[in-house]
């Protein structure tokens, strides 16, 4: 992201969870609900979006950013190398909640406020 | 009025193109317009013209707000940082150049620092995996001159290399496919239909994760040994296809990303992606790459290399180069609280690692040194604003195949504004003056 990762295009381009259709339809999620999504490592809250590079049940996508990042597994089983991929996730709607910016996510989260 | 600079590097990705143009107003200090560059590579030149720039370094303060500080300043206190720290941490390395790497280097010697690049988090288990079983590989001219079998594998190069298509490895015409794309068959790897998928002759829908059993099928089917029904949820049929399909061809190529390297088998992955390779070669030429990500994180490779011995997560704490991937690499060193200091030039690991390791960044004392705004700068004690290399100072970057290439300045930084290399050197001066070493 070369405009600037304390703009708003970069929450719009990372702060999201592509997801199949059938995926959100189950979750009974409209597409661009906010949604929770929490795994083993963290949770976050996200844009739910319809994915465009599928179909793939069952599999959901957050781009590589620190939104993807609060829900990654750190574990590198002695590699260097954090597990960022093939992590388990459960998604529900959080309709009230924000989505926050890169900055105000990583701030937030070092302070321990969320 | 204003002038061209032709041949212009774009320091953006691992493609490094070097055929841009760029429209600057007559006093050499605006960018006016770019050429040739995909959008993200134009994007990164137009970003350092924004009005809200930062220009003069920023510390923390105890409420968590910014002041601004002089370059003097922001000097002393990364010196001292380096000389109160018994191992510190300098991670980053991939956009900036390869000069700036070095002097890095020098300081990293005098503080028994450690020195990790982005391959950390990308494709240090490609540099692994070339450790133990070697790599045969080529440069990007060759392919585009010869190669007629295209695997992309993991990687989504529509969007992550957007002129890789265009410039190497599917539409030139080359010397010997002088057809461009019509001589050319290419196969996509990938758990999503990606927009690489869809420009493929056969795409792999591969099931999430099971890369080493669909490698190791296709090592069977070219061998034309039995294989079970399915593998990683691909039809057998599929695969003996696949396997005949690049035998045919004169000349192939792997190229490979983080669907490889960031799944649960890492290491393992590319080994037996190298390993399909030379199988292959027994049927005709084969070739694998790894699609690098930042412009210059093989630079960084390579400088570490020549001078210390090894790619990546080089320790000098005991005042000899160690290296031991899961050991001495930034998220285990992070995650098991050995440093005790934290500098950062080029590239953002507040964005980039598991935020537990973001986290304990934060509680340290820290410098990023970047451009931009970023994660990074805003959790850090120092932010320390420089030039963009490949814009607003030269300076020379490795492309993902290993080819060096001196990137151009094309404008004058902001007034004031120092280099990456400028700020090292003083750093570097001053941490030899309070360790009484010159
Ligand atoms: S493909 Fe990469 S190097 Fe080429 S213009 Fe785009 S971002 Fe720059």
């Amino acid at each position: 992201m070369e405009g600037g990762k304390e703009k708003d295009a970069y929450t719009k381009a990372c702060g999201i969870i592509e997801m199949d259709s059938s995926d959100l339809k189950k979750l009974g999620a409209w597409r661009n609900t906010n949604v929770r999504v929490t795994s083993k490592h963290g949770s976050v809250v996200v844009k739910a979006v319809e994915a465009t590079q599928g179909p793939h049940p069952g599999l959901a996508y957050i781009p590589m950013g620190p939104w993807a990042n609060s829900v990654t597994d750190p574990n590198t089983y002695s590699t260097g190398m954090p597990t960022f991929k093939g992590v388990p996730i459960e998604v529900e709607i959080a309709m009230n909640e924000k989505v926050l910016s890169s900055v105000e996510l990583v701030q937030k989260k070092c302070r321990g406020e969320i | 009025m204003t002038k061209t600079v032709t041949d212009v590097v774009c320091p953006f990705c691992g493609t490094l193109c070097d055929d841009l143009e760029v429209e600057v107003s007559d006093d050499g200090k605006t960018i006016v317009d770019v050429y040739n560059a995909c959008a993200i590579g134009a994007e990164k030149f137009m970003h350092a013209q924004s009005k809200d720039r930062v220009k003069r370094p920023r510390m923390q303060q105890p409420d968590g707000s910014y002041k601004e500080v002089t370059y003097d300043e922001a000097v002393e206190y990364t010196a001292q940082m380096f000389a109160k720290a018994r191992k510190p941490l300098m991670y980053g390395w991939s956009s900036t150049s390869c000069e700036a790497q070095s002097v890095g280097h020098e300081i990293a010697e005098k503080a028994g620092a450690i020195v990790d690049n982005t391959a950390t988090v990308c494709h240090g288990t490609t540099l692994i995996a070339v450790q133990d079983v070697g790599i045969p590989s080529c440069t990007l001219g060759e392919i585009k001159n010869r190669a007629d079998r295209i695997i992309f594998w993991g990687c989504n190069p529509t969007h992550a290399h957007p002129r890789h298509q265009s410039r190497y490895s599917i539409f030139p015409r080359g010397f010997f496919v002088n057809k461009g794309h019509k001589n050319r068959k290419v196969i996509v790897v990938d758990p999503r239909v990606t927009d690489t998928a869809k420009m493929a002759d056969i795409h792999f829908q591969i099931e999430q994760g099971r890369d080493y059993e669909l490698l190791s099928a296709l090592r069977v089917a070219v061998r034309n040994e039995p294989l079970p029904d399915t593998v990683a949820g691909i039809p057998k049929e599929k695969i003996y296809e696949a396997a005949e399909l690049l035998k045919s061809g004169r000349f192939g190529i792997i190229f490979f990303g983080m669907g490889v390297t960031q799944t649960l088998s890492k290491n393992h992955n590319i080994d037996e992606a190298i390993m399909l390779t030379k199988d292959m070669n027994e049927f005709t030429k084969f070739s694998i790459m790894a699609m690098r990500g930042h412009y210059n994180v093989t630079g960084s490779g390579q400088v570490l290399g020549w001078q210390f011995g090894y790619p990546y997560c080089v320790d000098l704490s005991r005042g000899f180069a160690r290296y031991n991937p899961g050991e001495t690499t930034s998220n285990d060193l992070l995650r098991r609280g050995e440093v005790d200091a934290v500098f950062v030039l080029g590239s953002d690991p507040g964005a980039h690692f598991p935020i537990s390791s973001v986290k304990k960044i934060s509680q340290l004392p820290s410098v990023c040194v970047d451009p931009h705004i970023t994660p990074t700068s805003e959790i850090s004690k120092l932010h320390v604003p420089v030039a963009f290399v490949g814009v607003e100072v030269g300076g020379n970057c490795y492309r993902m195949d290993n080819v060096p290439i001196d990137a151009r300045k094309v404008v004058d930084p902001p007034e004031g504004v120092l280099t990456d290399t400028e700020f090292l050197t003083r750093v570097n001066k001053r941490l030899g003056e309070l360790m009484g070493v010159a």
